[in-house]
Formats: structure tokens, sequence, C-alpha cells
């Protein structure tokens, strides 16, 4: 297992926003954590970069307690996050933002994944000196992505990629983050658009009101008529 | 930094200019000695607030955090000048052992003040760090009782003047057959100390730490998604705006020769502030031309405003400080309104202007 999450709780003040969960995402895997707005799917996921604070369980990675590793450490570990709303340095130039995803690495090979990034990014590629946030919202999210891939990620974390884009956008970053997982990356995804999350994820887990209400391969959970009433806006078989 | 020529197309151009701006400032004493030395004493204060605002850029301008308490930094450099060489302990350490001690209590006061308010940003970080410089200021008028530590306020007298093989900077004394005056020689002191503060500060701000500030003053959650340390990075900024602060601070002691805690007060704080605005935060050429403006301009004012007045109206009507804070803050208006940049951005914030999509 790359990533173990058991009985995770999660409180902001007096409300347990992640009421004890258990997750697992094996080496290569694409797993998604689906839910409406505020079942406690981006507080785990902070939980697990040790942005939000872990009131009890564990978040194992690679084998190891992540209790004592700080959050600036994780991502030199290979756990990279895209944040929710992207995240991008707006005021530096889509190459510093690359640039600035490589921070937590000290290996020489940092402007030939630069070159990677741009060749799986051609829009980048044309806006390199133009500043982040002149970007459009899609731009803006692969930036983000490719940003988090200069990291070298083992696990990639992404929080609403869809969040605030075009349907036909959603569509291509949802393209972009299955070629990812085809190079071996091993991604979880946090998303409210739940047709799309599971039809490119293999697993699924779906949270309601802070705890793992269903979880399954995704396909089931697609043909399953709780997640299609709920989640896929079809009748109540 | 974007250079102000274009570099690439006449490197020689550059080098010319650079040597002439060094001539010109070399000479510039000269010149106003000409016209009075209180101008070269009113240069050498411009230079040690463009030390400040370079310090106090730092904090604000590289990694955003509004620090409206800078001016304690700079009291605590002075008064560490002051306590090690003065009679009031019977201390007289060289300028070179106290000096480097004053810049480093500084940086511990920087640390002191930073590590509390690692949590807090914008307004909430600007009235502690005010509350900050208070506290420091209200301690020096009082720690007079029991123990008779900094002379409550009526402030140390007699500090030594910085001496350097027998060179004392505060005294006249002939060089190659210039007449050089006590402010003259600190002038080019000064202008060596700010060249230094310069080349370190445009050499932060292209490193790797003056890049990992950029993000954490863009976007905190995601330079720490990054991996970048933002505790460190913070503490670090407090602690290198404060260094500069301290140096500066024993300079001012050392020229003035008399130190009170009315030379820290909340104003100077505001002013350092707004020459770090009115110049263009983060741009270090900016600040130190906001300084310059700040601090030449009232002085302009005086010496004109009055004259003017009296020819004008055969009196005087309106004091010159008035008219100083009239323009002052009609200046911050204007600036705010038609370049809320500054007079020179920082090429961060001037890049959003302008159509970059060349190569």
């Amino acid at each position: 297992m790359l990533l173990e999450v058991n009985g995770l709780e999660v409180r902001y003040g007096g409300i347990r926003a992640v009421k004890g969960i258990e997750l697992a995402i094996e080496v290569g895997e694409l797993v998604c954590l689906i839910g409406a707005n505020g079942a406690g799917k981006s507080s785990t996921l902070r939980a697990i970069c040790g942005l939000a604070p872990v009131h009890a369980g564990s978040v194992r990675y690679g084998g190891v307690d992540l209790a004592a590793a700080p959050v600036h450490e994780r991502p030199r570990r290979g756990l990279v996050m895209v944040p929710e709303g992207r995240g991008i340095f707006a005021q530096l130039t889509v190459e510093e933002n690359l640039a600035m995803g490589a921070f937590s690495r000290d290996d020489a090979d940092v402007a030939g994944d630069l070159e990677r990034q741009f060749e799986s990014f051609p829009r980048l590629r044309e806006r390199r000196l133009q500043t982040a946030g002149t970007l459009s919202g899609g731009e803006q999210q692969m930036l983000a992505i490719a940003r988090a891939l200069m990291a070298r990620p083992r696990l990639l974390l992404l929080d609403e990629p869809s969040m605030g884009l075009a349907p036909r956008l959603v569509a291509r970053i949802f393209a972009i983050v299955r070629e990812i997982a085809a190079q071996g990356v091993t991604i979880l995804l946090v998303e409210q658009n739940a047709r799309l999350a599971l039809e490119v994820a293999d697993r699924g887990y779906v949270m309601e009101s802070g705890a793992i209400a269903l979880a399954g391969a995704a396909p089931q959970l697609l043909a399953d008529p709780r997640v299609r009433a709920a989640y896929l806006g079809e009748g109540a078989a | 930094m974007r250079p102000l020529f274009d570099t690439r197309s006449n490197p020689a151009l550059v080098w010319a200019g650079v040597a002439l701006a060094a001539l010109a400032l070399l000479w510039l004493p000269f010149a106003l000695a000409q016209v009075g030395t209180s101008w070269v004493r009113i240069a050498n204060y411009a230079i040690l607030y463009a030390l400040l605002a370079l310090g106090l850029n730092i904090v604000v301008g590289f990694a955003g955090l509004l620090d409206l308490g800078y001016v304690a930094f700079y009291a605590v450099g002075a008064y560490t000048y002051a306590l090690l060489a003065s009679p009031h302990f019977g201390l007289h350490l060289p300028f070179w052992v106290v000096l480097p001690i004053g810049a480093l209590v500084a940086a511990l006061f920087g640390v002191l003040l930073g590590a509390p308010t690692l949590k807090l940003r914008g307004d909430y970080l600007a009235i502690v760090t005010l509350g900050f410089g208070e506290i420091v200021r209200i301690f020096l008028n009082n720690l007079s009782r029991p123990v008779n530590l900094t002379n409550g306020p009526q402030g140390i007298a007699r500090i030594d003047p910085f001496s350097l093989g027998g060179v004392d900077f505060s005294q006249p004394q002939a060089f190659l057959g210039l007449a050089l005056s006590g402010p003259i020689k600190y002038y080019y002191l000064l202008l060596a100390v700010l060249v230094a503060i310069l080349v370190i500060n445009v050499r932060l701000q292209n490193s790797r730490i003056g890049r990992a500030w950029e993000a954490v003053r863009e976007d905190e959650i995601a330079a720490r998604a990054m991996g970048i340390n933002t505790t460190h990075l913070k503490l670090l900024a407090f602690a290198m705006g404060a260094t500069f602060g301290g140096v500066a601070g024993g300079m001012f002691s050392a020229i003035q020769g008399f130190i009170s805690p009315e030379s820290f007060v909340l104003v100077e704080s505001i002013m350092v502030v707004a020459m770090v605005v009115l110049g263009g935060m983060g741009n270090i050429w900016g600040v130190i031309l906001g300084a310059l403006l700040l601090s030449f301009v009232p002085e302009i004012l005086r010496w004109t405003v009055e004259p003017l007045q009296r020819a004008l109206l055969g009196r005087m009507i309106v004091e010159p400080e008035v008219i100083r804070m009239l323009i002052f803050g009609l200046a911050l208006v204007l600036v705010m309104r038609f370049r809320p940049a500054g007079l020179l951005p920082s090429a961060v914030r001037k890049r959003e202007l302008t159509d970059d999509r060349a190569a």
C-alpha cells in the first residue's frame, strides 16, 4: 500500500469534518474520492498533506506514519498536492511557476523535466513568459498540474481539478489526469463531478457527511443505483 | 530585476552609466558642501533612510509581511551601539565590533517578533508589529530604573564616533589635497554600506530564498504544498530585515553622537513604510528612490517655503512642517491612485502591465 488512512478524524473547532474514515491506495492506482459539497473530501486530502490537523487516526505513506513529517517535507518524499482553486502564483510567469514546483528537488534534471512539461502541455510553452494570472482557467489548471509534476510525485493529490471550468475543458483535464496515471503516477482525485471522476478512476470512495458511505471499483459505483440517484442526477431506481 | 536599459544590446552603455553614476555620487558631497554642510548631513540621513527602506523591503516587499514596527530594530541597533561605545557604561568598543553585535541583537529581536506572529497576516500582523515597535520604545524610555540601562528619556550622549586606524570620522581632515569634513567622511562610509547592502539585496532577490519568498507572498498554501518551509522563510525575512535595521541604527548612533527614545517613534516606522510603498514595494531601486524623495523633499521645502512666503506675502503664514505633511499626504494619495505599485514598480508587478510574449 502506498497510502493507508486509518480511522482519520479531522476537526475544525467542535465540528467533525471527517469522522474516522478508512482509505487505502496501492501503487499505480487512480482512486477518486467523490461526494457532495461539505462531505469532508477536501478535509481528508488536506489532512493527508498535513495542511489540516489530524485529530485522531493515522496517515501512513509508503509504510511510514506521516504524523511527524512537516508539510514542507512531504513533497520531498513524493507526496504532492494540486491545491483546490489551483493555487498558482499569479504574479510569476508560467516558467517560474513550474520552476517553483521543483523547489523541493535538488537533482540536476529540473531543466529536462521543464522541457517534458512543455512537451505535454504545448499551451504552457507558448505562454511560458506570461504571468500565470493572465492564463485562462483551464490553462491555470494545466499549469497547477504541470507544476505538481515538476516535483516528481509518487502520489499526486488532486483537489477538485474541474472546479470553475467549462465542460469541454473539464474533459481535457480529466484526459490529462488519465495520461499521468498511465505514466505510472499514483493518483488520489477528489472531485464533485462524480460521473467524470468515476469514468477515469480505477476505484472510488463515496463520502457523505464526514464518513465513507460506499467504496468499490469505479464501474461498479457507476452502476450502483444509490450513486446514480444521489450523484449522477438520475431518478431513484 | 528588469534592467533599466537594454543591457543585452549594448553592455558598454550600462558600464558607462554605472561609472558616471559612481563619479556623480563621489562628487556629490563636495557639491552639497558648497551649498552648506547641513546638506551633506541631510544626504547622510537620506542614505540612512535608504538603508532602512532596503531592510524593510525584505520583510514587506519580498516576503509580503506588513511590518509597522520596523523602527524598533533601528532602535535596538542604535542602543546596542550607544551602550557599548559611550561613557554611559564606560565601554568604548571599536565600531567594527559593535556594529555586528548590534546587527545580531537586532536579528534576534526580529526572530522574537517573527515567531509569535507566524500565523498572522495582513492587518493583524500590522497591528502586532505596530505594538512591538511601541513596546520597544516604551521600554527604552523606562529602563532607567531600578538599574539605569538606557538612561530613560534623557537618552545617551557622547556616543563614540566611528574611528578606524587613527582616522576619526567626526573630525575634519585633509586627504590628497581635499578637505574632508566629518559629514563628508560619513557620507562615503554610508555610501559604502549602502552599496554592500544593495548587493546583498540584489543577490537575495535572485536567489532560491528570494523566489521562495515570492511564492510565500503569492500563495502561502501553495508554497507549502511545493515543499517550501514557510515558517523558516518568514523568520528569515524578519531576521534579515532586522539586521539591516540594526546596522542602520548603529550608524545613526555614531553619526548623531546622541540618541533618545524620541528618535524611534511610530511616525518613523510609518515613514519607512511610506518610502517602500511610494518607491515600489519589492523593487530595490524603487525603494531607494522612495527613501531619497521622502528625505530630500521635506528639506527642500524647509529651505524654500519660508523665504518664498516672506518674499510674496511679507510674512510666514504656513509653517514648512504643515506643508510637508500636506504634500506628503497628497503624494501618497496620488501615487496610490495613479501608480498603485509605486513609482518604480517591481519587475513582477510591472510584468502584469506589459505584453510579454517574446521568445
